[in-house]
């Protein structure tokens, strides 16, 4: 149990999967306009990123590194081919049998595919050797370090929308100014795990 | 200027994939700690982008085009792999600080782009300069802003250091730095009113979105897709 809090805490806050991995960062700059949507955003990545890192540790124990086959060497083929016919297949489901989730989090699965983050939690769990359990709370403890830092990010831009930013600021470099501010900010955490 | 010369300085200076189009931001700012990881980083993605752009326009009349972006995806991610076996065995040292973004590059929004909108639709040769070109001018940003990064950060440049200790803001070299690099570029890009997608002044991207992941919201994804169904339509009609 303490190890698993350990796993879900270092992957939420300690080593930010946005702030200090770099993954994830198209939908952390592109959809953190406001609030509402950067919550959206991060609920589909919770429930993507929960269903692929079970699915793909699965798919690593059971099939790739089984004892008969050792395809190890094919991971990053198979992730990320999973990965793909994974988010379609929620999307076809959430569609048919959730349209209320469907029409909050639709928009945004498509983008999920190609999100780093979510081919990154299946590698990482790989390489750090975690088992299906480790490898589910990792990917909890990612996605919601994800969503914490997309949620607080909107919500530093929605105030400094109508701020006298100097006109060479504007746009993307004080958002990414922000971004920086807040990875400084993260350091904080670190010695919260040794 | 003939069609290959003319692919490649495309790639390097025109639409720059990292200053003009900002596309592939993630190894962009994850990897550039020195210049060296950006060389390391930037000819991996090289020789991953020339060979899909090759192998894709070599098999765009085969591919059928449903399944075309499955199809594209196998073909980088087995790519990735040949490229991440012979790093492994050829320069473990480059492998070990490249680390997991070797096998991310498969995500990387450069090469399914380019695949997408030059290669899909263009002869062998002209493909695989256009790979190369872009992949240059990757691995040249990557180059440069690992060396601001290093300079300011550890005082070396490509791991000959010559500045003296007390005078290394190693800030830089962490992951804040990466962000504070990118935000004075793009500050400047803003300043001097040079070309860049994220102050939407690249008219011609052969992608339909324009580039720039950094404003990217999913309904330009939406665009792109509604574009490219317009376009196969209109193709359709004139058959």
């Amino acid at each position: 149990m303490k190890e698993l809090l350990l796993i879900a805490i270092g992957s939420a806050l300690v080593n930010n999967v946005v702030l200090s991995q770099f993954l994830g960062l198209c939908p952390f700059l592109g959809v953190s306009k406001s609030v509402k949507t950067s919550a959206g955003m991060g609920a589909a990545v919770i429930f993507v990123i929960t269903i692929a890192s079970f699915a793909t540790s699965m798919i690593y124990k059971y099939i790739l590194a089984s004892e008969f086959l050792h395809l190890e060497y094919l991971q990053t083929i198979v992730f990320i081919l999973v990965i793909a016919a994974l988010v379609q297949f929620v999307e076809m489901f959430l569609k048919k049998s959730m349209p209320s989730l469907y029409e909050a989090l639709g928009v945004y699965l498509p983008l999920i595919t190609t999100n780093c983050a979510v081919l990154g939690v299946a590698l990482t769990n790989v390489q750090k050797s975690y088992n299906i359990l480790e490898s589910v709370v990792n990917g909890v403890g990612i996605s919601v370090g994800f969503t914490i830092a997309i949620i607080m990010l909107a919500g530093v831009r929605e105030r400094i929308e109508n701020n006298d930013i100097p006109f060479t600021f504007k746009g993307s470099p004080i958002v990414l100014i922000t971004s920086g501010l807040m990875a400084i900010a993260f350091f904080g955490f670190s010695g919260l795990i040794k | 200027m003939n069609k290959c010369t003319e692919r490649l300085y495309n790639g390097i200076v025109k639409e720059n994939p990292t200053f003009i189009l900002m596309l592939g931001m993630c190894p962009t700012l994850a990897v550039t700690t020195s210049a060296i990881n950006g060389v390391g980083m930037g000819l991996s993605t090289t020789v991953v982008l020339m060979f899909s752009n090759m192998l894709i326009s070599a098999l765009r009349k085969i591919i059928p085009d449903r399944v075309r972006i499955p199809a594209y995806i196998v073909v980088v991610a087995t790519l990735v792999t040949i490229v991440q076996l012979l790093l492994q065995a050829y320069v473990p040292s480059i492998y070990a600080a490249l680390g997991i973004y070797i096998p991310l590059i498969v995500v990387n929004c450069i090469i399914l782009g380019r695949a997408e909108s030059y290669a899909s639709k263009s002869p062998v040769l002209e493909s695989t300069f256009d790979g190369l070109g872009m992949g240059l001018g990757f691995t040249v940003a990557l180059t440069v802003i690992g060396l601001i990064r290093e300079i300011l950060g550890s005082g070396a440049a490509f791991g000959i250091s010559f500045i003296p200790e007390e005078f290394h803001i190693s800030i830089f070299v962490l992951a804040p730095g990466a962000f504070f690099v990118l935000a004075i570029l793009t500050a400047l890009q803003n300043k001097f009113k040079a070309p860049s997608a994220t102050n939407g002044s690249v008219p011609h991207s052969g992608l339909a979105c324009g580039g720039d992941c950094m404003s990217c919201s999913g309904s330009s994804c939406m665009s792109n897709h509604d574009k490219i169904e317009a376009d196969k339509s209109a193709a359709s009609d004139k058959e």
